[in-house]
C-alpha cells in the first residue's frame, strides 16, 4: 500500500548538505505494524515527515527516490493535492502533544476542523463524529471534554486526543512519532493497547518511531533500524531481536539495561557519538564506533545486501563473521546466549 | 563534624550503618490564590517519607512524575527546607544546621541533574565549572595551577580529554555534558552522590556509557548513590535496594532481587508489567495489568490509601484507611498496602477481604 523507494532527503545548509535520509526503502501492507528505530539524528522523523511531505522546501530537497502511496508517487504530487492525503489517508501524531494541538482552541474545536476539512460534513454531523472518536480513544465524557482547551488536559488525555484526531478519518496509514517518550510508563501502557485496538478494528497500517526497544517488540511485525540517514538492517521483530545482523542493532541490544534479565552483567555501551550527516566517516558509517571492526569497514561502504531470507543488512562482514564475534564479545561480558 | 550540634534534636537510635535517614519528611507547597495570595491548599510532593540509606549502596528511587521524587532530592540536600521532619546525615540531623555548616555537610552530598543542557552554565568553561566546587570549598591546594590540575585529573577520571579543559559546554554531546556533571559531583569527594534522572535524556548507546561511568566511579571512591530514574529497567540494572514512590509517599522498598521479583504492592506489580521489554516472544505471553486513568493530584490526594482509585485490587477498607509501610516476609521488604500481592496470585484478584497485618 505505501512503498518508499530509495528515498534521499537533504537539507541544504550554511555548512554543507546534510544527507538526514540517504537512500531508504520499505514497503508496508494494510494493517501491519513497522518500527522505525534509532538514535536522534538517525533520520527516523525527517522520514515521517518526507511521506507527509511537511518536510519546509527549502532546504529539505529530495533528490532521488520516490514514495508510493496507492501507486501516485507522493513527491510528485501537487500540495493541493497532499492536503487531501495528508489527515484522510495518512495520518501523523507528534511526540509532544503540547505543542502539536493549539493552545487558543477547544480540543473539540480541533478535531473537527480536521473532519470537516476532509469529510465534508455539516457541521452538526462533525460534532457527532467527534465525539464519537473521543470516546473511542477512552476520554470519559466526550461531550464536556471536546469543549475544553488543551491545558485542562493531562499528558496521557492529550496523547490520546491526538490519536483521536489523527484516526478522525480513518487514515489508512498512521504514522506515530515517539507517541508515548513524553508519557509515564502506565499511561504508556494505556496509548499502546488503544492503537493496537484501534488498528484491529480500522485494519490501519502503523509506522511506529521509537527508540525505545521495548516499544518496537511489543507492536511491531517489522523493524527498520536507522543509523546516520541510512537503513542499516530491516527484518521481521523477531529476527531484530534474536539474531541482529548488524553490529549496530546488536550493540543496542546489548547496550539496553533490562528488565528481564537479572541485571548482574555490564553494559556494552557503543562508545564515541553518532557522525554528523555532513561529514560521515570514510567507509561504513558506524565502523567508528563498531565493536567488529575490521580493516576493510574503513573503506567500504557497504549497501543493505540480503544475509538470509527477508532479512537485510549493510554490513561486509559474512553472517558466520558476525556470529563468531557475537560470541566472543558476550563470552567477554558473561551474556548467557 | 564530631560535637553534636545546637539547635539539632536528639538522634537517638540512629545506626552507623545508614549514611543517611530521613524521618517523617514532609514538604507541602501553599497554593496561593486570589488578592491577598491567601493560602488556599497545598500541594502534598512529600507526605512522610522515612528513607534509610546504607553506607556505600544504591538506593534506587522510582515512580512515575509528580510522584515527589526530585522534590525529596532536594530536600536532602536543603534546597527545599521541609514543612516537618528531619534529615539525618551521618547520624546528625542538618535541618537545624547554619549556612557554614551546612556547607560542610554539601561537600558530601552532590547531585547530578536530569539535564546536562540546563545544569551546566553556558559562559562558563569546562575548567570552570568542574573547579568551581573547589574554589567555594577552598580545597584541592590554593593556588590556580594546582586547581587546573586537579580539575584535568577528574576529566581524565570521568573520560573526557583533558586538554579540552577551555572548551564551553556547547561544544560537548550530551553524554558528555553528563561527564562533566559526574566530574563537578566528584570534585570535592563526596559520600553520597544523588543522582536525579541522570540518564533520562541521554540515547540509548549513550546511557550504557553514563552508567558504566557512575558504577566505576562507585567503586573507586566508595560512594553512596541516590538513584533517581523513572525508568524501572535501569534503576533495576544500578540498584541494591529500590524504593518505589507514589504521590509524595513511598508505598514500597525492598531490595532488588524482591521487589522486582515479587513485588507486594500492586502499584509496583502494575509498573512492571507495563514497561515493554525488548524480547518480542516474551512481550506476545505477558498478562499486563493496565492501571486507568492518571495520578490523582497531589493538592487533592484520595482519602485512605493514596492508591485505591486505580488500584486494581482495591477493597472498600482501602477508600477509608490508610495503609501503613508493613514489613513482608523478606528482612527488609515493606510495602504499604492492606491486600498485597502474594507470590503466584494474580495482581487484579486479592483473595480475601481482610486487611493484611494491619496495625
Amino acid at each position: 500500500m505505501l512503498e518508499v523507494n530509495n528515498l534521499k532527503t537533504h537539507f541544504r545548509t550554511q555548512d554543507g548538505v546534510v544527507k538526514a535520509v540517504d537512500g531508504v526503502s520499505f514497503s508496508l501492507e494494510a494493517g501491519e505494524t513497522m518500527g522505525i528505530v534509532g538514535e536522534s539524528g538517525s533520520g527516523k522523523s525527517v522520514t515521517a515527515l518526507s511521506i507527509m511531505q511537511l518536510n519546509p522546501k527549502p532546504p529539505a530537497e529530495y533528490p532521488e527516490g520516490e514514495i508510493l502511496f496507492e501507486d501516485q508517487d507522493l513527491l510528485q504530487t501537487s500540495d493541493r493535492r497532499m492536503q487531501e492525503i495528508r489527515g484522510n489517508d495518512i495520518a501523523m501524531i507528534f511526540q509532544d502533544p503540547m505543542t502539536s494541538l493549539n493552545p487558543v482552541f477547544t480540543v473539540g474545536n480541533q478535531i473537527r476542523e480536521a473532519i470537516r476539512i476532509h469529510q465534508n460534513l455539516a457541521k452538526s454531523e462533525a460534532q457527532e463524529k467527534t465525539v464519537q472518536v473521543l470516546r473511542d480513544v477512552g476520554i470519559a465524557n466526550p461531550e464536556r471534554r471536546a469543549k475544553e482547551y488543551p491545558h485542562q488536559f493531562s499528558g496521557g488525555m492529550r496523547q490520546r486526543a491526538m490519536i483521536a484526531m489523527g484516526l478522525s478519518c480513518n487514515p489508512k496509514v498512521l504514522i506515530a512519532d515517539e507517541p508515548t517518550t513524553a508519557l509515564d510508563v502506565t499511561i504508556q501502557a494505556q496509548i499502546l493497547e488503544l492503537m493496537v485496538e484501534l488498528q484491529e478494528k480500522y485494519g490501519t497500517a502503523i509506522i511506529m518511531i521509537t527508540h525505545d526497544l521495548g516499544v518496537v517488540s511489543q507492536l511491531a511485525d517489522k523493524v527498520m533500524v536507522m543509523y546516520a540517514g541510512r537503513a542499516v538492517e530491516q527484518a521481521t521483530t523477531d529476527e531484530i531481536f534474536y539474531d541482529p545482523l548488524m553490529p549496530y542493532s546488536w550493540s543496542l541490544l546489548r547496550s539496553l539495561p533490562r528488565l528481564d534479565t537479572a541485571g548482574e552483567v555490564r553494559l556494552l555501551p557503543i562508545e564515541g557519538t553518532p557522525p554528523s550527516l555532513i561529514f560521515l566517516p570514510q567507509g561504513c558509517n558506524f565502523s567508528p564506533r563498531c565493536p567488529f571492526v575490521k580493516d576493510e569497514c574503513h573503506e567500504t561502504d557497504p549497501d543493505l545486501e540480503e544475509k538470509k531470507p527477508g532479512h537485510t543488512a549493510a554490513c561486509i562482514l559474512s553472517v558466520e563473521e558476525i556470529e563468531k564475534n557475537k560470541r566472543r564479545v558476550d563470552e567477554e561480558l558473561g551474556v548467557q546466549a | 563534624m564530631s560535637e553534636n550540634p545546637t539547635g539539632s534534636p536528639e538522634t537517638n537510635g540512629h545506626s552507623d550503618e545508614y549514611l543517611l535517614e530521613t524521618r517523617n519528611l514532609k514538604m507541602h507547597f501553599p497554593i496561593r490564590a486570589g488578592v491577598l495570595q491567601r493560602t488556599v491548599g497545598h500541594v502534598k510532593a512529600v507526605d512522610g517519607v522515612d528513607l534509610f540509606v546504607r553506607r556505600g549502596e544504591t538506593l534506587g528511587l522510582v515512580g512515575e512524575s509528580g510522584c515527589g521524587k526530585s522534590t525529596l532530592a532536594r530536600l536532602v540536600l536543603r534546597l527545599l527546607e521541609p514543612t516537618e521532619g528531619e534529615v539525618i546525615f551521618d547520624g546528625e540531623n542538618i535541618l537545624g544546621y547554619d549556612r557554614k555548616r551546612m556547607l560542610s555537610v554539601r561537600r558530601n552530598i552532590q547531585i547530578v541533574f536530569q539535564d546536562p543542557y540546563a545544569s551546566l552554565n553556558p559562559r562558563m568553561t569546562v575548567g570552570n565549572i568542574v573547579s568551581e566546587p573547589l574554589k567555594t570549598h577552598d580545597v584541592g591546594g590554593g593556588s590556580r595551577g594546582e586547581r587546573k590540575r586537579r580539575v584535568q585529573e577528574l576529566l581524565e577520571l570521568v573520560g573526557l580529554n583533558p586538554e579540552h579543559y577551555n572548551r564551553y559546554p556547547h561544544e560537548f554531546s550530551g553524554g558528555q555534558r553528563q561527564r562533566i556533571g559526574v566530574a563537578r559531583a566528584i570534585a570535592l569527594n563526596p559520600r553520597l552522590i544523588i543522582c536525579d534522572e541522570p540518564v533520562s535524556a541521554l540515547d540509548v548507546s549513550i546511557q550504557a556509557q553514563v552508567i558504566n561511568l557512575l558504577e566505576d566511579i562507585q567503586q573507586e571512591f566508595d560512594l553512596t548513590y541516590i538513584f533517581i530514574a523513572h525508568d524501572l529497567s535501569v534503576v533495576k540494572h544500578i540498584s541494591d535496594r529500590v524504593a518505589v514512590m507514589y504521590l509524595g509517599k513511598i508505598v514500597e522498598i525492598a531490595d532488588r532481587a524482591a521487589l522486582y521479583g515479587v513485588p507486594r504492592h500492586p502499584y509496583t506489580a502494575s509498573l512492571l508489567s507495563a514497561i515493554p521489554v525488548p524480547d518480542p516472544q516474551k512481550e506476545r505471553h505477558r498478562q499486563r495489568v493496565v492501571l486507568t486513568g492518571d495520578v490523582p493530584s497531589p493538592a487533592h490526594p484520595p482519602e485512605g490509601c493514596s492508591f485505591h482509585t486505580r488500584c486494581p485490587r482495591a477493597q472498600d477498607y482501602c477508600t477509608d484507611h490508610e495503609p501503613g509501610l508493613e514489613k513482608q516476609e523478606k528482612e527488609g521488604h515493606r510495602a504499604a498496602c492492606f491486600f498485597p500481592v502474594l507470590e503466584g496470585q494474580h495482581i487484579e484478584e486479592p483473595e480475601t477481604s481482610t486487611p493484611y497485618r494491619t496495625e
